[in-house]
């Protein structure tokens, strides 16, 4: 288990852990106490994962630039 | 032309001609070239070319024979299509100008195009070869695609198919935040425009009111090398190798490559490929979530539950209580029994033992020890002085034997070297005698006689004529015959008579 706490992880990181905590689960080879507390963990982690799943939205935005070239802020962009 | 048109037929050194001014002269130069070249395209090879501080490009252009020198101002280097590099076989388009105070003349070079495609992709190679040697394309370079990045940038045009096909295929895979920085995607402004927006994007700081990428993509479709040519531009190249965003690049088709594509961490075929090198496929990914999640749940149910079966299977095993406790509970009861007992045993066995080891433990005992002792001392003390008497008289006895074996061998010693004193003796005599009798003292004795003459022995008449006096030894005694000695003389007449008849 990283220290970072599962609500800062990237997808990536969530599921690897995820895949690591489920490994060790399904080995058996963890105490009672330690696999509640893993079980959690990896409830945690799967949320997070549907979280970042959920977060696909789709923004399409173009940079809009002052005179002098530099990017100010953004409009939709509609490319059809 | 027309100034010297007018004067010219004046005639050559004929002195109606009129005097100009240098300055004269030199603006009349300068209206005809400039007039009569103001728009020209020269080809030829680039030399030196230097950039001033103040921005304007000083460079040759040249032949096998000749060289003109070119300038371009600040303003119009911006706009050049290629920038002119040494070597480079170009088409430089321009006026020709004069620079009066050095008597020079020069092109103003307005845009330069390679000349030709060979010549694009010789300049392609060179710069090629130079970034590959500073290292840009090297693998450890290259920083790996996040696997989910949340905000996309990408660097294309904002319209056209490009842009459509990359957010059409992310949306079907996983959709995300795609922030475009528009650029040409050909064209003189191609290069600098890519390059300003992959150097925008990574300025961008996270949280600012534009959100930093965390994934660039710099796409355009298909074209010919010169349509795609902005993006072999070194400032391209080295504004995607300085980025610190990982980048994708996704230039033409898939036979197309571009100096980007070295230089960028990943190279998509085409843009769709570049969206699919972008981002997973958000299904599959929730499958497998799923899929996890239910892995999970089973996996900590099962572990409880055998836990559960092994904890059943124990207590069955498991004796009652009781009858663990019999047994040790019985042995308690036996040792209990007997532990009074077994005290007591010992106890009188060891007084017993006790009572044996303090009887003979007297005074009486240790007397008798002495008493014993002392008994073997008085007699070894009594032995003590006969044996040193018997020793004292060994000793004296082997003296007197040494004693006399050395004098009986000093006898036999004086009476050897007597033995052999009398033998040598003996034989010195006989020797004595063996040498008297070889002697001619003896042969005297038989009547010869020596006659010596001034000490010497004459052995003939010529020696004894010489000798003033003669000796003569007989067996008895001597005579001496000669001057102041005539008895002599007289006495051995012999021979001188003899030597008188002879003369």
């Amino acid at each position: 288990m990283t220290g970072k706490p599962v609500e800062e992880m990237s997808f990536e990181e969530a599921i690897r852990e995820l895949e690591t905590v489920v490994g060790q689960l399904e080995r058996g080879d963890v105490a009672l106490e330690d696999s509640i507390a893993l079980y959690e963990r990896g409830a945690k982690l799967k949320a997070r994962c549907d979280a970042k799943l959920k977060e696909a939205e789709e923004k399409v935005a173009k940079i809009t630039f002052d005179e002098t070239g530099a990017p100010t802020g953004t409009t939709p962009l509609d490319a059809g | 032309m027309d100034l010297l048109d007018d004067d010219g037929p004046g005639g050559p050194g004929g002195s109606n001609s009129p005097e100009l001014t240098v300055s004269e002269i030199t603006g009349a130069v300068k209206r005809t070239l400039e007039g009569e070249f103001s728009h020209v395209r020269v080809r030829g090879e680039v030399g030196r070319v230097v950039v001033a501080r103040t921005g304007h490009m000083y460079f040759d252009l040249k032949d096998d024979r000749n060289v003109i020198a070119s300038v371009s101002w600040k303003g119009q280097v911006a706009r050049l299509s290629h920038r002119p590099e040494e070597g480079m076989e170009v088409i430089a388009t321009g006026r020709l100008t004069t620079y009066g105070p050095q008597s020079k003349y020069q092109l103003n070079v307005e845009d330069v195009t390679p000349a030709g495609a060979g010549a694009l992709m010789a300049m392609l190679e060179k710069r090629k070869a130079m970034l590959a040697a500073e290292g840009l394309f090297a693998e450890e370079r290259k920083k790996p695609i996040p696997f989910l990045p949340e905000v996309i940038g990408v660097v294309t045009s904002p319209t056209g198919a490009v842009i459509r096909d990359i957010l059409h295929r992310l949306r079907d895979r996983f959709p995300r935040k795609v922030l475009v920085w528009p650029v040409a995607v050909q064209g003189q402004q191609c290069a600098a425009q890519v390059a300003a927006a992959i150097e925008g994007f990574n300025r961008l700081t996270p949280g600012g009111p534009l959100p930093r990428p965390d994934l660039l993509i710099v796409a355009r479709g298909g074209g010919s090398i010169e349509d795609l040519w902005g993006f072999n531009e070194e400032i391209v190249a080295r504004a995607a190798a300085a980025s610190e965003i990982p980048l994708i690049s996704a230039v033409g088709h898939e036979t197309d490559t571009t100096l980007i594509d070295f230089v960028s961490d990943r190279r998509a075929p085409t843009p769709t490929a570049a969206a699919e090198l972008a981002v997973p496929v958000r299904v599959e990914l929730a499958a497998a979530v799923d899929q996890m999640g239910a892995r999970l749940t089973r996996a900590v149910g099962q572990g409880v539950q055998l836990r559960g079966q092994r904890l059943r299977d124990l207590s069955r095993a498991l004796p009652r209580a009781d009858a663990l406790l019999d047994t040790p509970r019985q042995r308690l009861d036996r040792a209990s029994d007997r532990l009074p007992n077994a005290l007591r045993a010992a106890t009188a066995q060891k007084a017993i033992l006790l009572g044996r080891v303090a009887g003979s433990l007297r005074p009486s005992v240790l007397q008798g020890r002495i008493t014993q002792e002392r008994r073997v001392l008085d007699r070894l003390s009594g032995r003590l002085a006969p044996a040193l008497q018997r020793q004292l008289r060994d000793s004296r006895k082997e003296i007197d034997e040494t004693r006399r074996k050395a004098a009986d061998l000093m006898d036999r010693a004086g009476a050897a070297i007597a033995a052999t004193r009398t033998r040598h003796r003996d034989r010195l005599e006989a020797l004595d005698r063996l040498r008297q009798s070889l002697g001619y003292e003896r042969t005297l004795e038989r009547g010869y006689a020596v006659v010596r003459g001034d000490g010497a022995v004459v052995k003939d008449t010529k020696a004894a004529g010489a000798a003033k006096v003669l000796e003569i030894q007989f067996a008895d005694g001597k005579i001496t015959v000669g001057s102041g000695a005539s008895p002599a003389k007289k006495s051995s007449p012999s021979k001188p008579p003899e030597q008188g008849t002879l003369f």
